[in-house]
């Protein structure tokens, strides 16, 4: 790299710091707030419980991103390969010895649990910020897509087998950046288009499904819960309608912090995935909404950084976090809000997980780190 | 291998299409997020009210406060069916702290095992009941105590202080305090209240949440009912009907005491009765192999033989074929008549129950002697149509209307298959059945001036908070015999009582009517009887009407022997008690008709 470094004026964004900050301490008062009373029966009048987990698991994170974020982050580029390697040895054996809960294989332990699909997440956004920037103008062309779609879709798929919702994240992901970085316009928007008449037409498409043999019918029934929970109220229509309970009695303003009678139970795991339908009850739609756009003030920020990076790889890794981040999100409220059929996806930063808050602060410490390499002129 | 990674010049090139798309991402993503807000808005605005409502039918868990029910008064006040409070003892796993210490004084304060306690405070259960009806005391004591988990609710049960008394007629209450037999029934509506609500809103496990919003309905006790009985006189007539069925070995044997003006009813015994504050139990010991089952002897000890059973009246319902052709005009007192100890109707020869006949005799000497020919007479008189107009008159088709539940009807021929012979038994009294209600009542109505007055029990109802009264009010028939033809049968009756058949009801210092009866039960083969005996005071102007059944007598079973002096007995002791008081002085006799 040509000049003197060292007397060049770095950016760092603060602003994206003090909304990790803000949200991560948010979540850990709606925990609070979801859990204390199961856990409180769970685990001997201990209500912090996963409150107090989650604080050390993003302590811990928060530790870890501050680190990354002053570190160059073209260096950790190179294992990409090796994360790719990491990452399917890891989807191998936990869909082979993984910890079997209600039926699906998410959890690894070796040593401590996690969920490997995160660090999946991570790679898929590293690998493709490495490969993108390597075959430049390719990435319109056969041989780049296919080399994109090779990186992508069979993670994406291994992953989706046990977790679905995963799965549609990393291949968005996958999806975006390859967006970002292509000149073509058509095939994007084609893909797009067919995704949103799909989810229209969802109820005749899945009896189609299901009739020839591709969907199964739990599946199915998924759908038809969605379309309308009110039909399904003891079975697979529970959560969702205990969420829209949450949500629809919270009004305007909410009940109140700690107030919410859905928690009680009645929303299973609350502090989990239906979050933010609690943050819906106690808050109201004030809350909700102030909560979305603090997301869409990340969302801005990244783009910012993303738009000013150094140099497309850069660009790249703000991008994926970015794409990440968003679907997570829009698919978490839209899931919650039955907009679309239930599928188990955690609110970033909100949502209880440990996994999930480690890794999020990693990929924060990436992004923090292409804003450090920003060079502000004067 | 990452050289690329190093070369800058590439990128910057691309940066401004790439920031394009950067911001075609970001612009998408802020609009999916506010399209999720306006769905959130959707939700929680417009759809709120729907959510809310189902959440909180979710949430909300009631929790009954019972009312208490109404009391029973007599009609001088004295309580004779009340309210007692007794306790439910329960515990709740969850809230106990100190297991050792709820087993053991739970055990030691209601003397259970401690193994049984145990087991229910070791269950995993929202709650269990420990123990129900729980005398107060004991529950306050184990309620001081104030052990963690251990709830002591407090509820009503019917207690009735005189136990046995008038219990056909009371009735008693169930487990939810709901009337099973008798007034309780009856009354129901008025005795029951409205219960109360306590609404709290639970977890998912149904655990009622603390400090929650609870809303409170309060409950409304039931009201007072104040019935016509009077406790003393109740007393004395199960005291009498009970010396009575003892000394004649009798199955049964019924009281009803009215007051013949209004149809105020002031006692109404059927002995045996049982104990109402345990009406399970049943008051005679079944009979060995008997195929009853228990239930069908619990009913037949609940029965109240005076309105849900019908028997044939027998001489005492001579008083309506009496009245019937007084008021038609086809008789009159002094009509002579004969009777050679039988009369032949048609191809049947109906016996006298005096085999060798009464000889000449007037009309009023027949009902003296309790003349069967003189009555068949005046039957056929009248012959089946005017007979049968007089019978529906006097309200003998329908039910009286008591406000007790299962009154039973009259069983009477069907007027167009009634020939002469059917007549000539009805004119006596047999062949067709009344309950003994039935009978007072018309026999009443006779000799009150002719108001068919319907008998019954309930005054007045009083809310509990003393503001509402309602006082109930019962219908009353004018005319259906005239002033003059009851003048006269009053004074029938009174020679009946005076010098007839009905003398041992005669009680010194007072005008006393009557008449007696020995109805045959059916089969008459059996040779088993009824005896009764219809008795009224004062003669001239009523206040007071007795009937007396004697079922199945052993021995002497004529009515004039053994039922007449039970009533002279009761009316020695009610009446001076009633404010009737004894003139002194001679038995009066009338003096403007020449009975001998």
């Amino acid at each position: 790299m040509p000049g003197p470094k060292k007397k060049v004026r770095r950016f760092y964004d603060y602003s994206l710091l003090f909304v990790i900050v803000f949200l991560t301490i948010f979540g850990l008062v709606m925990i609070y707030s979801a859990s204390s009373y199961t856990a409180q029966i769970k685990f001997k009048g201990n209500s912090a419980y996963f409150m107090t987990r989650q604080g050390m698991i993003a302590l811990g994170g928060f530790v870890i991103m501050v680190i990354i974020s002053k570190m160059d982050y073209h260096w950790y580029a190179r294992f990409s390969g090796l994360a790719i390697l990491v990452s399917w040895v890891l989807m191998i054996a936990v869909s082979i010895i993984g910890e079997e809960v209600n039926g699906k294989k998410r959890w690894l332990k070796i040593g401590v649990k996690f969920q490997p699909t995160e660090l999946v997440k991570i790679t898929v956004i590293i690998a493709m910020a490495a490969l993108i920037t390597r075959i430049g103008k390719d990435v319109d062309r056969p041989a780049g897509i296919v080399r994109a779609v090779l990186i992508t879709l069979p993670l994406a798929g291994i992953v989706a087998m046990n977790n679905l919702s995963s799965g549609i994240i990393i291949a968005g992901i996958g999806f975006v950046m390859m967006f970002v970085a292509s000149k073509r316009k058509l095939p994007y928007a084609l893909c797009v288009l067919s995704a949103v008449l799909v989810m229209a037409f969802a109820g005749p498409i899945g009896n189609g499904l299901e009739a020839i043999g591709l969907l199964k019918p739990y599946q199915l029934s998924r759908i038809h819960v969605w379309l309308d929970p009110e039909a399904y109220p003891d079975t697979g229509g529970f959560q969702v309608l205990q969420g829209l309970y949450a949500i629809g009695s919270g009004g305007l303003f909410g009940k109140g912090l700690g107030e919410s009678i859905q928690k009680l139970g009645f929303v299973p795991e609350a502090q989990n995935d239906m979050i933010f339908s609690i943050i819906c009850e106690e808050l109201g739609l004030f809350g909700a909404i102030l909560v979305i756009y603090i997301f869409v003030f990340m969302i801005y920020r990244f783009m910012l950084i993303a738009s000013n990076a150094p140099d497309l790889f850069g660009a790249l890794i703000v991008v994926g976090v970015m794409a990440h981040i968003a679907i997570q999100v829009v698919l978490n409220i839209a899931v919650v809000t039955n907009t679309i059929p239930n599928t188990g996806i955690t609110l970033p930063f909100i949502s209880y997980g440990g996994t999930s808050v480690l890794f999020l602060m990693v990929e924060m410490g990436m992004v923090l780190s292409v804003s450090n390499q920003i060079k502000l002129e004067k | 291998m990452y050289q690329w990674l190093s070369g800058g010049v590439e990128m910057n090139r691309n940066q401004s299409y790439h920031r394009g798309r950067i911001g075609i991402v970001c612009l998408i993503s802020g609009l999916l997020m506010t399209g999720l807000t306006g769905r959130l808005g959707y939700l929680m605005i417009f759809r709120s009210e729907h959510y809310s409502q189902m959440a909180e039918a979710l949430h909300q868990r009631e929790r009954t406060i019972k009312a208490a029910r109404g009391r029973i008064l007599d009609r001088n006040g004295t309580v004779i069916a009340d309210n007692r409070t007794v306790c439910t003892i329960s515990v709740i796993h969850n809230q106990i702290t100190d297991k050792e210490q709820v087993i053991r004084v739970l055990s030691e304060a209601l003397g259970l095992s401690q193994e049984n306690v145990r087991k229910k405070v070791e269950k995993y259960s929202a709650r269990e009941i420990v123990a129900t009806n729980v005398d107060k005391e004991l529950g306050d004591q184990v309620r001081n105590y104030r052990l963690n988990g251990v709830k002591v609710d407090e509820d009503y049960k019917r207690y009735y202080p005189y136990g046995s008394l008038a219990s056909k007629v009371l009735g008693f209450t169930g487990g939810d305090n709901q009337g099973i037999i008798g007034l309780e029934v009856k009354y129901e509506s008025w005795l029951k209240g409205q219960n109360g609500l306590i609404l709290t809103q639970a977890d998912a496990a149904g655990v009622e949440i603390d400090n929650a919003f609870e809303d409170r309905v309060e409950p409304v006790a039931g009201a007072d009912l104040t019935i016509s009985l009077d406790v003393n006189i109740q007393t004395y007539a199960q005291q009498a009907a009970l010396k009575v069925m003892e000394e004649k070995g009798a199955k049964r044997v019924s009281v009803i005491v009215m007051n013949p003006q209004d149809g105020q009813i002031l006692a109404m015994v059927n002995v045996p009765e049982f104990d109402l504050n345990h009406p399970f139990d049943l008051n005679v010991e079944p009979e060995e192999g008997a195929a009853a089952t228990r239930q069908d002897l619990l009913n037949q000890m609940w029965r109240n033989p005076s309105i849900n059973d019908t028997y044939e009246p027998g001489s005492t319902f001579k008083i309506i074929t009496a009245a019937a052709g007084l008021e038609e005009g086809v008789v009159r007192l002094e009509d002579t008549f004969s009777c050679p100890g039988f009369r032949i109707v048609e191809d049947r020869k109906i016996r006298c129950h005096k085999v060798g006949g009464h000889g000449s005799e007037t009309f009023l000497q027949g009902a003296m002697n309790s003349c069967n020919p003189v009555f068949i007479d005046v039957g056929q008189r009248l012959g089946v149509d005017r007979y049968y107009h007089y019978f529906s008159q006097f309200g003998l088709l329908g039910k009286t209307g008591i406000d007790l539940p299962g009154e039973a009807s009259t069983i009477m021929h069907k007027k167009e298959n009634m020939g002469l012979v059917e007549l000539a038994t009805v004119s006596f009294g047999q062949s067709f059945q009344i309950t003994p209600l039935q009978l007072i009542t018309t026999a009443s109505s006779i000799v009150n001036g002719g108001n068919r007055v319907t008998p019954h029990f309930g005054i007045q109802a009083v809310s509990a908070d003393e503001t509402a009264i309602h006082k109930f009010s019962y219908p009353v028939r004018e005319g259906i015999v005239s002033e003059e033809t009851s003048s006269t049968m009053r004074g029938i009756l009174e020679h009946v009582v005076a010098e007839g058949s009905g003398k041992k009801a005669s009680l010194d210092g007072y005008r006393i009517g009557g008449k007696t009866a020995t109805s045959e039960k059916l089969p008459r083969s059996l040779k088993k009887y009824i005896s009764s005996f219809l008795g009224f005071a004062p003669a001239d102007d009523p206040e007071v009407i007795a009937l007396i059944t004697i079922d199945e007598p052993v021995g002497i079973y004529y009515g004039g022997t053994i039922a007449a002096p039970v009533i002279a007995d009761l009316f020695a002791t009610i009446l001076p008690y009633m404010g009737i008081e004894a003139e002194k002085g001679t038995v009066h006799t009338m003096a403007n008709h020449s009975a001998d």
